[in-house]
């Protein structure tokens, strides 16, 4: 392949030589030459080179070392008196922390079997034994505005922006919001303490 | 940058120069002896007001860049020094808040002057899209600096309209952290924002330099709609156009300033001048006004994925316009019909506008309750937008490729001179005046 790709038509010189004649072997209808491979290769290592750049400047728009270190929380659970809320920041996001009623629980655990856009037990979304304690991540599941404490029609949580309703659960039960609002990693260190994340 | 060049060099050094950097010639064929259509009318002042615009908020942002501070600890009080304390620093800051909005009053009327005598039509297609380019980055500029003073409004904006990207699926929650630079708006997100609004107005002026450049291709189109045929359609740009222009620009700086020394705030949100609380999201939370006919198609929607879509289709079917007009005739004063739906699209655009300000469940007309359709009242607000919403898409998926091959048009004139020159004695032949038929 080579070879043939360096007798021109008619002379004697090598076609990276060639000068004042068409240096375009392919409209003489040959075959690649040293030339092409060398376009090909420069060409190939010209992208490569810039996708190797380019990536390292996505990344950094990504979260950075210190950020991803601030990762848990502890919280003392005496603060929050039956039926109220206390709302923390974390990870930088609002973090609701509600001690429920019996009430509010019942109703939760009545509503396990309705028609839910994102079917959850009452169960799934406590710890074991601590039905009282909801915690979870206070960003609607739509555009993430923070719900307000006690609202709705469900007398969970309503968002203002856009209408979400949420139950006692935290779930979603009307509204733009595809999902129940999230509950985040935590354990209890003790029965008034918790750590979360 | 069309056709063949009138420019002569006088002096010596403009010889020099022409040999080479032809700069002068450039400018000469492009704003001095550049052939315009005689019969513009004031629709079409507003590229140069939009000119004024962009170079005001070049000017004042770049001022209030030397005095602001992009951290989440000190933005907000650092916008409120320059209010207080930098000499003439609430004069700046006012212009450019204002600025933006004057800048988008002016971008609306140009687009809808450009629906309305069919300025995106063949041969101006990439004219067009140039123009829908600079609209995109003008409202990502305009949004990414209203986050900037850091106020209730600021954040959780930032948070409503990164959270959109949430809605893609799969890559949603990477795309939000990605841009968030962390789990939530932050001050990784307040830097990267300021960095990305000092950076986008001097793209957009690139790309007003390729819409330019695109206009003068093809050259202007005009109120008849009817092709340029011969050097009696046309007056050399100056005097006739920076003088029309000009006037213009001073009646639109009367307005600017109106709002500038008299009702600075007029156009914002009292809830801006809280600082920013991550932990409590405002009662009512709304766009800046520019923004309010898009918020209303994305709360039209009961579906997450879905307004989110339809949100960003509304300005993406702006740049397939070209082939969506099926008409052959540009300007909608020889299509009565189109006209029509038109004036209709116009209106509904305003009613997306009141609406995206409106709660969803208000009621259009106050204190009547009628019936639950579906998820709302008929007499809502999202019934409205909904309805609104369907016409917006109507108007360009529906209306305008059927229209096209269905109507019948009137007479155009055979030239932009025939309305003039056949006009009844009095009139004076070549004058700018406007053909019978006001548009």
């Amino acid at each position: 392949m080579w070879s043939r790709g360096l007798k021109p038509k008619g002379s004697l010189k090598v076609a990276d030589t060639v000068v004042g004649e068409n240096p375009d072997p392919h409209a003489a209808g040959e075959d690649p030459n040293r030339r092409d491979f060398i376009h090909i290769a420069a060409g190939a290592a010209a992208v490569g080179a810039v996708g190797a750049l380019a990536w390292p400047f996505i990344d950094q728009m990504n979260p950075s070392a210190d950020t991803l270190a601030l990762a848990s929380v502890e919280f003392d659970l005496s603060k929050v008196a039956l039926g109220q809320q206390v709302t923390i920041k974390w990870r930088g996001k609002p973090l609701f922390i509600r001690k429920r009623t019996e009430a509010e629980i019942a109703a939760a655990v009545a509503d396990d079997g309705a028609n839910l856009p994102d079917p959850q037990t009452d169960e799934e979304r406590h710890k074991p034994g601590k039905a009282e304690w909801m915690i979870l991540i206070g960003a609607c599941t739509h555009l993430g505005c923070v719900p307000t404490f006690a609202g709705g029609d469900y007398g969970g949580w309503f968002c203002p922006c856009h209408g979400s309703h949420y139950d006692t659960s935290g779930r979603i039960r009307r509204g733009p919001a595809p999902l129940n609002l999230a509950v985040p990693t935590y354990e209890f260190l003790s029965d008034t303490t918790v750590k979360v994340g | 940058m069309s056709g063949h060049s009138t420019y002569e060099p006088k002096t010596g050094i403009e010889r020099w120069l022409d040999t080479r950097l032809p700069i002068v010639r450039l400018g000469w064929d492009s704003i001095v002896d550049y052939p315009t259509p005689k019969n513009l009318n004031y629709w079409w002042t507003f590229g140069g007001i939009l000119a004024v615009c962009l170079g005001i908020q070049i000017v004042t942002g770049v001022v209030l860049a030397m005095h602001y501070v992009p951290h989440v600890d000190h933005a907000f009080a650092s916008v409120e020094r320059i209010m207080r304390d930098v000499n003439y620093g609430w004069l700046v800051r006012y212009m450019h808040a204002n600025g933006a909005s004057m800048f988008f009053i002016a971008v609306y009327i140009h687009m809808f002057r450009g629906l309305y005598y069919g300025s995106y039509k063949a041969p101006r297609e990439v004219l067009w899209i140039l123009g829908c380019i600079i609209y995109l980055l003008m409202m990502a500029t305009a949004f990414m600096g209203y986050v900037l003073p850091w106020g209730q409004m600021s954040f959780h904006g930032a948070v409503v309209i990164t959270n959109l990207f949430g809605a893609l699926p799969i890559v949603g929650e990477a795309i939000t952290t990605w841009l968030w630079g962390g789990f939530a708006v932050d001050n990784a997100t307040l830097n990267r924002f300021f960095s990305l609004h000092f950076l986008l107005p001097f793209m957009i002026a690139g790309v007003v330099g390729l819409h330019i450049w695109a206009l003068h291709v093809p050259g202007n189109n005009n109120p008849t709609g009817v092709n340029v045929q011969s050097k009696a359609d046309t007056v050399p740009f100056h005097p006739y156009y920076t003088v029309k222009d000009g006037f213009a620009i001073v009646l639109f700086l009367i307005l600017f300033a109106t709002f500038l020394f008299y009702n600075p705030n007029a156009l914002g949100h009292a809830d801006n001048y809280i600082p920013a609380n991550p932990l409590v999201t405002p009662a009512h939370i709304v766009p800046e006004w520019y923004f309010l006919p898009f918020y209303a198609i994305l709360r039209a929607v009961p579906d997450k994925l879905g307004g989110v879509i339809l949100m960003f289709g509304a300005i993406a079917v702006l740049f397939v316009l070209p082939w969506l007009d099926t008409s052959k005739v540009r300007s909608m004063r020889y299509r009565p019909t189109g006209k029509l739906y038109f004036m209709i699209f116009v209106v509904a655009c305003l009613v997306l506008g009141y609406c995206g300000g409106q709660l969803p469940d208000n009621h259009v007309i106050p204190g009547l309750s009628t019936f639950i359709l579906i998820d709302a009242d008929l007499n809502s607000m999202v019934w409205l937008s909904r309805l609104a919403t369907l016409y917006y898409f109507g108007y360009f998926l529906v209306i305008l490729p059927l229209l096209g091959l269905t109507e019948t048009p009137t007479a155009q004139p055979e030239s932009i001179s025939t309305p003039v020159l056949s006009h009844p004695a009095g009139m004076p032949a070549g004058a700018v005046a406007a053909p019978e038929k006001k548009g």
